[in-house]
């Protein structure tokens, strides 16, 4: 059975149906990210697909608000006729996991999905201010608002940006959003070694003139050489300026080219996206969070035991891990690096076997985990969204 | 005042006050850390919503995350109410206790444990203060963004139990945003890790929720926090205006032309006359309303910048464009902007509010807000964060006389409504405490506040964390 409300009132109804006959459901926004997570099945879909479209967008007070199915697309270009944009670059992963369909404003929210720009202009649930949701129960609620200090009581909406799905139905989110800058610029270095890499864009980060993204592609990815990267953005004026000042302070790592525009924009896209690790699509897709400065090291002794590619974002603090998926995907080295560096790390792409048997999720500590599930239950007491999504049994 | 209710005090917890603080200085390393002396309470019966006062049983000031947990475990097991403290900035009321509650107090805890520029991370304890964070990452040529006015004396433990912003949030976010990690000790003295160096923490956002929840879920020891390089330079720029409308449509325009400043800051005329009194700051008195914009980067970005700010304050019938010239002229500009609590209390008592508007309505708002004020025969000045909607109307009153004490409660009541109705919030910076506890249900309805405090029973099931705050009292959670 597939539910797709179109309004508020109609989804606080069907959701307390659901309630009624104990019958849980996936939640689906665009489906482009369906693959993510363990495998499960519903008899039901709750889909957003049909509550859609621009709710308030008030260019001088940087805020702008959306209904969960609207494409996110839809979103971006009502706000770059303004000149502006959602600060968190939301990534785009239907290239990464073969999918199709549109991505929401829903589905960014419910992943916490950010791009490269979360190093210096904060994630999707730092610009999200408002929330409207459906709980377990089918009633509609509200938290955050359209202010940018918004919250007044416990911040609802930190805890269900990044929730997945299996806290509450999302029909609405409110954002913070930033002028689109008027130029960008990409300083490139070329033929760092990993560790080098690293320590040159976490030294650039801490700068007067901080990048606005601080990536490394290793040879091989995307490319043939090494590519350090470094992206200015603003006014025209001041981006040349920096990309000076940087130059100079990062002499020891060599000269640098400049890209600018489509060149600059199109190799962020890609990063973005994950694009240049696609390919080959069998292979498992890891995410790792750490400490940035950790990144090169992490990805250092997980090689010495397991071959693998790997594509670093966040000046390093995010690193995308690209290995055969034989031997759990090499699960227990990579959360055992991972966590051992101070990180997490999250199954992105994976066959629905490997899925099955490991928890795509980084599982929490015990006292954190009892935490988790006493919120669930809090939300959705009968268990009804996405139920096993996140861990078995829960 | 006498408006707001208190949860009457247990007698039975009253009458073991001499074991409870017996306990207590077992519990910790240094007996002294324990007070328990009516005179020395004094300090803690209190916070910066002065109008109330409760002594509490005891005040401990645990210098450990090892400390804090045996203390709270002891205290939730004996079924004693626990009131956390920052330094007690809060004009919400956030930390006043409660007569048979014991306040344990975060400021012995004040270490920078760890400094991280490579990361622009520091992990320190969470009785530090503001400002001495920022003084502490200096040397590396970093700072921390956030930067209440109270930035010398209030704690980051506060910070994070309100979420606080500053003049400066319009860029950098408020606390929440540079927020990384927190050692959460939990009721049954359980001691958790969330968050930490990492930009993001597996499952859900637990240091999101934590951060703004006024002390109920539990006490925040330790934290990691982003910082931030310094800019090679800052410079503001004073614009007076001859009414706020003008100045409200600046700043509007300013924001929808792609100029983000790091600051600006509204100050009406009631306010620019009481500063420039005190601070001698070279402020228009004339002026109806004006501006501080201050922008920041290399000298060339800056000149630019302002270049631009000040030709659409032209456009705005701007009446005294002042850029600072010198380190001295912006220390000037800023001291009566950040002195503004200080120097209205020289003229007078006054209450201060804290709530949110869309920053489009701001014109409208400061003309009802002065209907209000003047409907209740008072005086009212304003002073806030233009860029974010986050004002502080201080209602000017005789705290000597009940009756209009009295008054002063209700427009301040009044205000908050109105922000609430033109789409804004009851807060900004510095949480419902006991002030807005019953005007929650002007801005939710009961069913989410029954969620909140679902969520708040997770952590507390008993609720001996901060009782008495943030909810209606008469409030049921939700089954």
């Amino acid at each position: 059975m597939r539910l797709e409300p179109a309004g508020e009132a109609e989804a606080c109804a069907q959701i307390r149906t659901l309630a009624r006959e104990r019958m849980p459901v996936r939640i689906e926004g665009g489906g482009t990210r369906q693959a993510i997570g363990r495998p499960i099945q519903t008899a039901a879909t709750l889909s957003s697909h049909k509550l859609a479209g621009i709710t308030l967008y008030e260019p001088a007070e940087m805020v702008v608000a959306a209904r969960a199915g609207t494409p996110l697309a839809e979103l971006d270009a009502a706000l770059a006729a303004k000149g502006q944009m959602l600060p968190f670059e939301p990534p785009d992963y239907r290239a990464l996991l073969g999918s199709a369909g549109e991505p929401t404003v829903g589905g960014v929210v419910a992943g916490n999905l950010s791009g490269p720009r979360r190093i210096a202009a904060g994630a999707c649930r730092d610009a999200l201010i408002g929330l409207r949701f459906v709980d377990g129960r089918g009633e509609l609620m509200r938290t955050g608002g359209r202010v940018m200090k918004n919250v007044t009581g416990l911040d609802l909406a930190k805890l269900l940006c990044g929730s997945w799905g299996t806290l509450a139905f999302l029909v609405e989110a409110t954002f913070k959003v930033l002028p689109r800058p008027e130029a960008e610029l990409t300083l490139l270095f070329e033929g760092l070694p990993e560790d080098r890499a690293i320590a040159l864009l976490c030294a650039a980060m801490g700068t007067p003139y901080p990048p606005s993204a601080a990536a490394h592609l290793p040879a091989g990815v995307g490319g043939t050489r090494p590519r350090t990267l470094l992206r200015l953005e603003g006014f025209a004026e001041a981006i040349g300026y920096r990309a000076d000042r940087l130059a100079e302070r990062l002499f020891e790592y060599g000269r640098c080219e400049r890209l600018e525009g489509a060149a600059s924009a199109a190799l962020w896209r890609a990063i973005r996206d994950v694009e240049p690790l696609a390919e080959p699509r069998e292979r498992a897709i890891w995410r790792l969070s750490l400490p940035p400065r950790r990144g090169a090291e992490a990805v250092a002794r997980i090689r010495a035991e397991r071959a693998c590619e790997v594509l670093y974002d966040w000046s390093g603090g995010l690193v995308w891990l690209a290995t055969e998926e034989e031997e759990d995907a090499g699960c227990g080295l990579v959360r055992s690096t991972a966590a051992a560096l101070g990180g997490h790390a999250m199954l992105v792409r994976g066959s629905r076997e490997l899925r099955l048997r490991i928890p795509p999720f980084h599982p929490p500590a015990e006292r954190v985990r009892a935490l988790e599930a006493q919120l669930q239950k809090t939300f959705d007491p009968l268990g009804l969204f996405d139920p096993g999504l996140r861990a078995a049994g829960i | 005042m006498t408006g707001i209710a208190f949860p009457a005090p247990d007698p039975r917890i009253l009458a073991r006050k001499a074991e409870i603080v017996a306990a207590l200085r077992r519990l910790v390393s240094d007996p002294e850390d324990v007070i328990d002396d009516p005179v020395e309470l004094a300090p803690y019966e209190t916070d910066a919503f002065t109008a109330y006062r409760r002594l509490p049983l005891a005040v401990v000031l645990p210098r450990s995350t090892a400390e804090a947990s045996r203390v709270l475990a002891y205290l939730a097991r004996e079924g004693v109410k626990v009131v956390p403290r920052g330094a007690g900035t809060s004009l919400a009321g956030g930390a006043i206790p409660l007569e048979d509650s014991v306040v344990i107090g975060v400021a012995r805890m004040n270490r920078v444990l760890a400094i991280d520029p490579l990361n622009r991370t520091a992990r320190v304890e969470a009785g530090i203060t503001n400002l001495a964070i920022t003084n502490a990452v200096a040397e590396h040529g970093f700072f921390y963004a956030p930067d209440p006015s109270s930035q010398l004396a209030c704690t980051l433990a506060g910070n994070i139990a309100m979420n606080s912003g500053g003049a400066h949030c319009l860029k950098y976010g408020v606390t929440t945003n540079n927020l990384l990690g927190v050692t959460l000790v939990l009721v049954d003295g359980s001691v958790v890790e969330l968050g930490g160096e990492a930009l993001d923490a597996p499952g859900y956002d637990l240091v999101g929720l934590v951060c703004g929840s006024e002390g109920q879920l539990g006490i925040v020891t330790e934290a990691v926090v982003r910082i931030l390089p310094q800019p090679e330079g800052a410079r503001p720029v004073l614009l007076a205006f001859p009414s706020s409308e003008a100045a409200g449509a600046c700043v509007a325009e300013i924001i929808a032309a792609g100029i983000l400043p790091v600051a600006i800051e509204f100050m009406d005329n009631p306010a620019i006359r009481i500063c420039e009194a005190f601070a001698k700051a070279g402020y228009p008195v004339e002026a109806a309303a004006m501006l501080i914009v201050e922008v920041e980067g290399s000298d060339r970005e800056i000149d630019a910048e302002l270049a631009r700010i000040t030709q659409i304050a032209r456009r705005h019938g701007v009446t005294t464009i002042k850029e600072s010239r010198s380190a001295t002229e912006t220390a000037q500009i800023w001291k009566g902007r950040k002195s503004a609590f200080g120097a209205t209390g020289r003229i007078a008592d006054y209450i201060c509010m804290d709530g949110t508007i869309p920053t489009g309505r701001l014109p409208e708002v400061l003309r009802r807000m002065e209907e209000i004020v003047r409907g209740y025969g008072l005086r009212v000045a304003n002073v806030f964060h233009a860029g974010d909607g986050n004002l502080h109307p201080l209602i000017l009153y005789d705290v000597n006389d009940p009756e209009q004490a009295a008054r002063a409660e209700a427009a301040g009541a009044d205000i908050l409504k109105l922000c609430v109705e033109v789409g804004g919030c009851l807060t900004g910076e510095h949480g419902v405490g006991i002030e807005k506890r019953d005007l929650m249900r002007h801005q939710f309805t009961d069913a989410e506040l029954a969620l909140q405090a679902s969520v708040r029973r997770v952590f507390d099931p008993t609720e001996i964390l901060n009782p008495g705050k943030v909810f209606p009292l008469d409030l049921r959670a939700a089954a």
